[in-house]
């Protein structure tokens, strides 16, 4: 009792996590109604949850439904967490991990593509090696004049990731990137 | 619908559709944006409105109605400050899961974004503290939405919801769809049925169980009388002990013979041993909150628990379950006493012998002794005499928080559900008084005591104003210690003994003050004259401050110090000054 009261910790698993934290994409169907977006990023920074990427359009226009894909790190039980918390959100129809779900199929990952604009500004050999490189990375040029080139690159985050890195020492000006929209493989829908 | 039929303006569609939903009782404050609602209100006779004098208190009544009646309560405030007032209700009502609808003005939709007086982004304030809002910007959407919010309020995990009415669209004419007719949001579909198998695996891990607990919570008030009901058979049946929440108290009656009292922080000391030693733990409607547990790497770690609750994410939360049932008490404890009824043979009876044994020991260490006075009166003396004297009457307690409410909670026996309202999630003082205001409009017959401290009497106490205004005979019973005393216990137990700002030195003559409101006052100091005063009190058809002067310094014990497992508890024989002082390391410091 009190008189052997031992030295404890925290009350709380918070503090000694021992789960591993990973990285999830999430697709989230919603009613496209007014702050619909603001109670779902509500959620995210009220409960302390990350967003990485965050894409939202409406998808079915007669029904009024918008797809949120939002990818997002945590601990296994942090990430069901946020899926049971945000099916609670009455706008929410149906909330899938992408990443459970391409794992339960026997699949890596679930398809993720995005969508980025590239701005590089340079000249001579410079100029003449951010056109081979993009033609390598199947990258379009939709904007030039003799001092730059706008690409639009499509792909897999990484791929862009990269596309950019390389671009940085060519004269590389700025970058808008779409957020990733993903599904997963095989037949099945959401 | 088509035509002129069922044209109404906004404000008539407000009036219409809260009739349409049952409503009897709003509690309300006036102000520019919701004129033309009080207008309606002005012109009709089925809808009481009860004018509060701060739209906190109406949230706190409202909350105190739905809690005591089981039905949705409804409050109407005005735009901007109006708004922003209900936000500490709303917020109590989400953690408590009270059904609330709150209808509130906003400045005319042109207005809207343009700074106008008055005018608060109330869907955006006060969307992290409602199940859900809306912003209402076509008077032909009013009536559809009015319905979908009582429904979004009382269906599954109940919550509090805002309706959001600019002024131009309660003057706009539209047209009213009864409830009847309006199609319900899809995405929106709680699930109250449990899953059989789930049920079945229940019941089998709690055929074998041997040191087996129910531990229950305000989910088993928020479902309803049958919930309760279905409680006591199950106890009934099976012969396992039972403990509660805070939120819980009152769904198994205190006098019922498997009764180990409330659990958690200050709950006691069989209560918490036994939900430390447990085997197989039975958690009905309630979600394993931090006042509860303790130190969560040390809860009940040798247990298999089960869990049903109709809130998904309230599953596997803080702490990991075997088995989680989703759905509706009432319909999950049906399916499991009638699956336990079924293999009631092969049960054997006697395998709890020795954990009942065991508990008689924790029964008999009396954890909610303490030492009585004759010359100052014991704030658990004055619960236990105030239970005494109304316990065959029909009685409802509200309380406010701090000591005063954990000694309410351990001393006052609730037999029955929806008799105790408290602030139990969000911890907020002010909250009672109104509370009882909003029980008494329910049961204007019946004996409604606010259960108060000091200190956070003084939080609400304009609503006497409004006690008196309608003839509401509620009874305040404060616990005068003059200090702000659960702060000031953490304030020995955590920050040696330094009482900073706990203390209140200019006190107000709390009878005087009841006479000023046109209430009556009555004070006691002796203990002798308790039964006597608190006689009077209840025969005093009006407003009552009762204020009790009871010893200064008493702490409320038994306690887990944050930080803590529940068999680390702090008893009150053991609870010495240097028990006291270091009871607490310098991490648990840093908790709540």
């Amino acid at each position: 009792m009190s008189a052997h009261l031992q030295p404890t910790g925290s009350a709380y698993f918070i503090a000694k996590e021992t789960e591993l934290a990973e990285t999830h994409t999430l697709s989230v169907l919603v009613d496209n109604e007014p702050g619909v977006l603001a109670r779902v990023i509500g959620l995210f920074s009220g409960r302390g949850y990350n967003i990485e990427s965050l894409t939202v359009s409406e998808t079915e226009h007669e029904a009024h439904l918008s797809r949120i894909t939002v990818v997002t790190r945590g601990t296994p039980h942090v990430l069901e967490q946020i899926k049971n918390q945000l099916e609670r959100l009455v706008p929410v129809h149906r909330v899938v991990d992408l990443t459970v779900r391409a794992a339960n199929l026997g699949h890596d990952r679930p398809i993720e593509r995005e969508l980025a604009l590239v701005k590089v500004h340079g000249s001579g050999d410079h100029r003449v090696e951010a056109l081979r490189l993009a033609d390598a990375f199947r990258a379009s040029v939709i904007d030039a004049n003799i001092e730059h080139f706008v690409f639009e690159i499509t792909g897999k985050p990484s791929k862009i990731e990269q596309f950019i890195a390389i671009m940085k020492p060519l004269g590389l000006i700025e970058v808008c990137r779409t957020g990733i929209a993903a599904m997963n493989r095989g037949p099945q829908g959401m | 619908m088509s035509g002129t039929e069922n044209q109404m303006t906004g404000a008539e569609i407000v009036l219409q559709a809260l009739k349409d939903n049952g409503v009897k009782h709003i509690f309300g404050y006036p102000g520019g944006a919701v004129l033309p609602i009080y207008d309606e209100i002005f012109q009709q006779e089925e809808i009481e409105h009860i004018l509060v004098r701060h739209e906190q208190g109406a949230g706190h009544m409202a909350e105190g109605y739905a809690r005591s009646t089981g039905k949705v309560g409804v409050m109407l405030v005005t735009s901007g400050p109006g708004a922003t007032n209900a936000v500490t209700p709303l917020q109590d009502a989400l953690m408590d899961s009270i059904p609330l609808v709150c209808i509130s003005g906003q400045v005319p939709t042109p207005l809207i974004g343009s700074d106008a007086f008055q005018e608060c982004d109330t869907v955006g304030i006060t969307r992290p503290c409602t199940k859900h809002n809306w912003l209402v910007k076509d008077v032909n959407d009013l009536a559809r939405i009015i319905h979908e919010a009582f429904r979004v309020a009382q269906s599954g995990r109940p919550g509090p919801v805002v309706v959001d009415i600019p002024k131009d669209v309660q003057f706009a004419t539209g047209t009213y769809t009864p409830p009847s007719a309006v199609p319900t949001q899809k995405s929106y579909q709680p699930k109250t049925q449990g899953d059989l198998k789930k049920i079945e695996e229940a019941v089998e891990l709690m055929k074998t169980a041997r040191r087996p607990i129910i531990y229950s919570g305000g989910g088993v008030i928020n479902s309803g009388p049958q919930a309760s009901h279905f409680l006591r058979e199950l106890v009934e049946l099976t012969d396992f002990p039972i403990t509660s929440t805070l939120m819980g108290l009152g769904a198994y009656p205190h006098s019922g013979k498997n009764w180990l009292g409330m659990l958690g922080m200050h709950g006691t000391y069989e209560a918490n041993m036994a939900m430390h030693d447990c085997d197989v733990m039975v958690c009905i409607g309630a979600r394993f909150d931090d006042r509860i547990t303790g130190r969560l790497n040390a809860f009940s770690p040798n247990s298999k628990k089960i869990h049903i609750d109709i809130d998904p994410s309230s599953i596997n939360k803080n702490v990991r379950v075997d088995i989680p049932i989703l759905g509706d008490v009432a319909t999950v404890l049906e399916d499991m006493v009638r699956l336990w009824r079924a293999a009631a043979k092969t049960v054997d009876k006697a395998r709890l012998e020795n954990w009942w044994t065991g508990i008689a020991k924790w029964r008999a260490r009396n954890s909610l002794a303490y030492t009585p006075n004759d010359d100052v009166i014991m704030p658990q003396y004055a619960i236990q005499r105030l239970y005494e004297l109304t316990k065959d009457r029909d009685t409802y307690i509200t309380t406010e928080v701090g000591q005063h409410q954990m000694w309410a909670a351990q001393f006052f026996g609730f037999e029955q559900p929806n008799r105790w309202m408290t602030s139990g999630g969000l911890g907020t003082m002010g909250y009672g008084f109104p509370a009882a205001v909003g029980v008494q409009v329910a049961h204007p017959e019946s004996l409604v005591i606010d259960i108060a401290g000091d200190a956070s009497i003084q939080m609400c106490i304009q609503e006497m104003s409004c006690a008196v205004q309608y003839g509401l005979p509620v009874k305040i019973f404060i616990l005068n210690n003059q200090y702000m005393g659960m702060v000031r216990q953490w304030q020995q137990l955590l920050h040696g003994n330094r009482l900073s700002h706990s203390y209140t030195e200019a006190m107000p003559d709390f009878v005087k003050l009841a006479e000023a409101y046109g209430g009556v006052g009555i004070r006691c100091e002796k203990p002798g004259e308790l039964d006597e005063a608190i006689r009077q009190m209840i025969d005093t058809p009006a407003p009552v401050i009762f204020d009790c002067r009871v010893a200064n310094l008493a702490n409320c014990f038994p306690m887990i110090p944050s930080g803590k497992a529940h068999n680390e508890m702090l008893l009150p024989d053991e609870a010495t000054d240097e028990a006291v002082a270091n009871a607490i390391d310098a991490k648990g410091r840093q908790l709540v």
